[in-house]
């Protein structure tokens, strides 16, 4: 048995002649939670649409997703078919725009239900009741008959769940799955997929930009930036210990709980245009630390001595960043956005 | 419901009164039906006698109420040319026109959806520039230029077909293909862009998502939301069945309603083009209606619209 469920070996994406993921390398192991974090367009998202197959035609996908060994990149439409949801599931981001507004969101549970696990009428319907039940959707005997714009953008991202965990999948890829939400219902889903996961086993992808809520739900956590992997490492040490400076900016832009009111140390500049990416370091225009040779040569990832990943020629201190006195947590309860 | 319905009928009725009262005014100030009738050399005196015997020497107001009142007793006036019921002249010729407009109907459905949905589905292939390129080319040429190059192609120089009369099933062809093409083009490139609107839908990314094949995705997810537009046109041609065809049964010498319509005009045989126009205009109502109904059928959101 292979050891990893899923791996991910330089995966590319170009749309249109233009590249916008560089070679991601990714080890999911079972029953493990990851977060992948980083700004908009960075191409978080975009790995996980690329792996299960789900971007538009326009766009070339390159490298290798193997999933418990089985390669599942280029290969025939009903190899993709058989991975998504069973053992890959996605919910994404704008849950009220991701149900069908013209099916009854009972049908739509059942459906992947009849895909996955050949569960037909009444069959299928307890058990999308079960899945409502589980998802804390409150009254589900009667709700299951209505349609999704007849509920709240919260549940129906809990609708979107109970979709997902229909197939019983071994891997949850969820691409934002709180951004469109209040943050009293943003902490109800996160609290709802920690819970899930504990229950089923099921590793978890959690794509946020959020790094409060990847602290909560995640053991590990790879930062993203311009397309490529900059940090890799546990959420302990990344939080404790930041060393890209893109990473440090991240966390140095997150308001206080504690402590006195101090002014939040922006990151200057924007995201570079994916048409015309800076030779090497991609984030060395924005960068504090860089030397030339950041403006020169493209800095691998490799892996340092405490165990993280890393892609930086001039990384910030190994002790706490100055400033940071207590453990990061203090500091990640407010979203970031 | 009940208040949604009587609201709906209301509105119906006012759009009816509204064409027929336009109609009449307009018909009667653009031209004098006894001038017309009986030649430009008659006498004064026959003149005024017609003129009285229809009812024309009297204030447009007056002839108005009384059409109207008429109307509601259920008469629709008698035709100054063949001194007929107006409406039984117009009931007559409505098979031949349903002759043309259903089948064209037909044709528009079964080829201009299918067309302009596979071409979404492929797009920028050569069968979706393709499509384009020919639905462009169909409801660009006006009817009168398509009937004429269809005569010219199919009757003239190949001599296979008919280009005018109602003797046989084969005389209808032309004039069908003439009033089809069009429609073709238009539902082709509406069905096209409403079903490349869907497929990028964070919905049909769902679907897929969740591991459904691609043609469920297609046929459970995709077509039924981009159903509201393609029916919306369809219910347009719906409402066009009756006067759909003035051009084409014109060029092909069709004795439908079309050709009625133009001789009537003409003619200044004011009952006659009235009532065409009544009719008209109620077909026009009741597709519009029927279309609306259906929006309720295949969008609840639409649906919970209309019932506040």
């Amino acid at each position: 048995m292979v050891k990893n469920l899923v791996e991910l070996r330089g995966l590319k994406v170009a749309f249109d002649g233009v590249q916008v993921l560089h070679g991601i390398d990714l080890d999911i192991a079972r029953g493990e939670a990851i977060g992948l974090v980083g700004e908009s367009g960075c191409g978080k998202s975009v790995t996980w649409l690329a792996a299960l197959g789900l971007l538009p035609g326009k766009a070339t996908v390159s490298g290798s997703v193997r999933v418990d060994g089985q390669e599942i990149l280029a290969q025939p439409r009903h190899v993709l078919e058989g991975v998504r949801g069973k053992r890959i599931a996605m919910i994404f981001q704008d849950p009220s725009s991701s149900l069908n507004p013209v099916l009854r969101v009972g049908r739509q549970i059942t459906e992947a239900l009849a895909i996955h696990r050949g569960l037909h009428g009444e069959a299928a319907k307890a058990e999308a009741l079960r899945l409502l039940d589980m998802v804390g959707i409150p009254d589900a005997r009667r709700r299951i008959e209505l349609f999704p714009h007849e509920f709240s953008g919260g549940q129906c991202q809990r609708v979107m769940i109970a979709m997902a965990l229909a197939g019983e999948p071994d891997l949850l890829v969820a691409d934002e799955p709180t951004t469109a939400l209040d943050a009293t219902i943003q902490a109800q889903i996160l609290d709802l997929l920690i819970a899930l996961r504990a229950e089923t086993g099921m590793a978890t992808i959690f794509i946020s930009h959020d790094l409060g809520a990847v602290s909560q739900v995640c053991e590990r956590a790879c930062v993203m930036y311009a397309g490529r992997i900059v940090e890799q490492g546990t959420i302990q040490a990344l939080f404790d210990n930041p060393r890209h400076p893109y990473t440090r900016g991240l966390f140095d832009a997150i308001p206080r709980l504690d402590g006195p009111r101090e002014r939040l140390i922006p990151i200057p500049g924007t995201v570079p245009n994916p048409r015309d990416l800076p030779e090497g370091c991609a984030f060395s225009p924005r960068c504090s630390h860089a030397a030339i040779d950041c403006r020169t040569r493209m800095p691998a990832l490799h892996s340092t001595d405490d165990g993280r990943l890393l892609s930086c020629h001039h990384p910030v201190g190994s002790h706490p960043p100055i400033g940071v006195t207590h453990p990061a947590e203090a500091r990640v309860l407010e979203p970031l956005s | 419901m009940f208040r949604f319905a009587s609201i709906r009928l209301l509105r119906a009725l006012i759009t009816i009164l509204a064409v027929i009262t336009f109609a009449f005014v307009v018909l009667r100030l653009s031209g004098d039906p006894a001038q017309v009738m009986l030649g430009p050399d008659v006498p004064q005196e026959s003149v005024d006698a017609f003129r009285k015997a229809w009812g024309l020497d009297q204030p447009l107001w007056i002839q108005y109420l009384s059409y109207i009142r008429a109307i509601f007793t259920g008469d629709f006036g008698v035709s100054m040319r063949d001194k007929a019921s107006a409406m039984q002249l117009v009931i007559e010729r409505i098979p031949a026109t349903l002759q043309l407009t259903i089948p064209a109907l037909f044709l528009k459905v079964v080829i201009g959806i299918p067309a302009g949905v596979y071409a979404a589905l492929h797009r920028q292939s050569a069968i979706d520039r393709g499509v384009i390129l020919a639905a462009i080319f169909g409801f660009t040429i006006p009817s009168f230029v398509m009937g004429l190059l269809l005569v010219l192609i199919f009757s003239i120089t190949l001599g296979l077909l008919p280009s005018g009369g109602q003797d046989t099933w084969q005389h209808g062809i032309l004039p069908t293909l003439t009033m089809s093409i069009g429609g073709i083009g238009i539902l082709a490139r509406f069905s096209r862009s409403a079903m490349i609107e869907v497929m990028g839908q964070p919905y049909i990314r769902t679907a897929s998502a969740k591991g459904m094949k691609w043609q469920d995705v297609v046929w459970k997810h995709a077509l039924p939301n981009a159903a509201v537009p393609i029916v919306t046109i369809v219910g347009f041609m719906v409402g066009t069945l009756i006067a759909g065809a003035v051009v084409v049964e014109s060029i092909f010498s069709w004795p439908g309603i079309g050709r009625l319509l133009v001789v009537s005009v003409s003619n200044r045989d004011l009952a006659v083009v009235q009532c065409i126009l009544l009719l008209v205009a109620a077909t026009m109502v009741v597709s519009n209606l029927i279309v609306d109904l259906l929006y309720g059928f295949l969008d609840p959101r639409l649906r919970a619209q209309s019932a506040h």
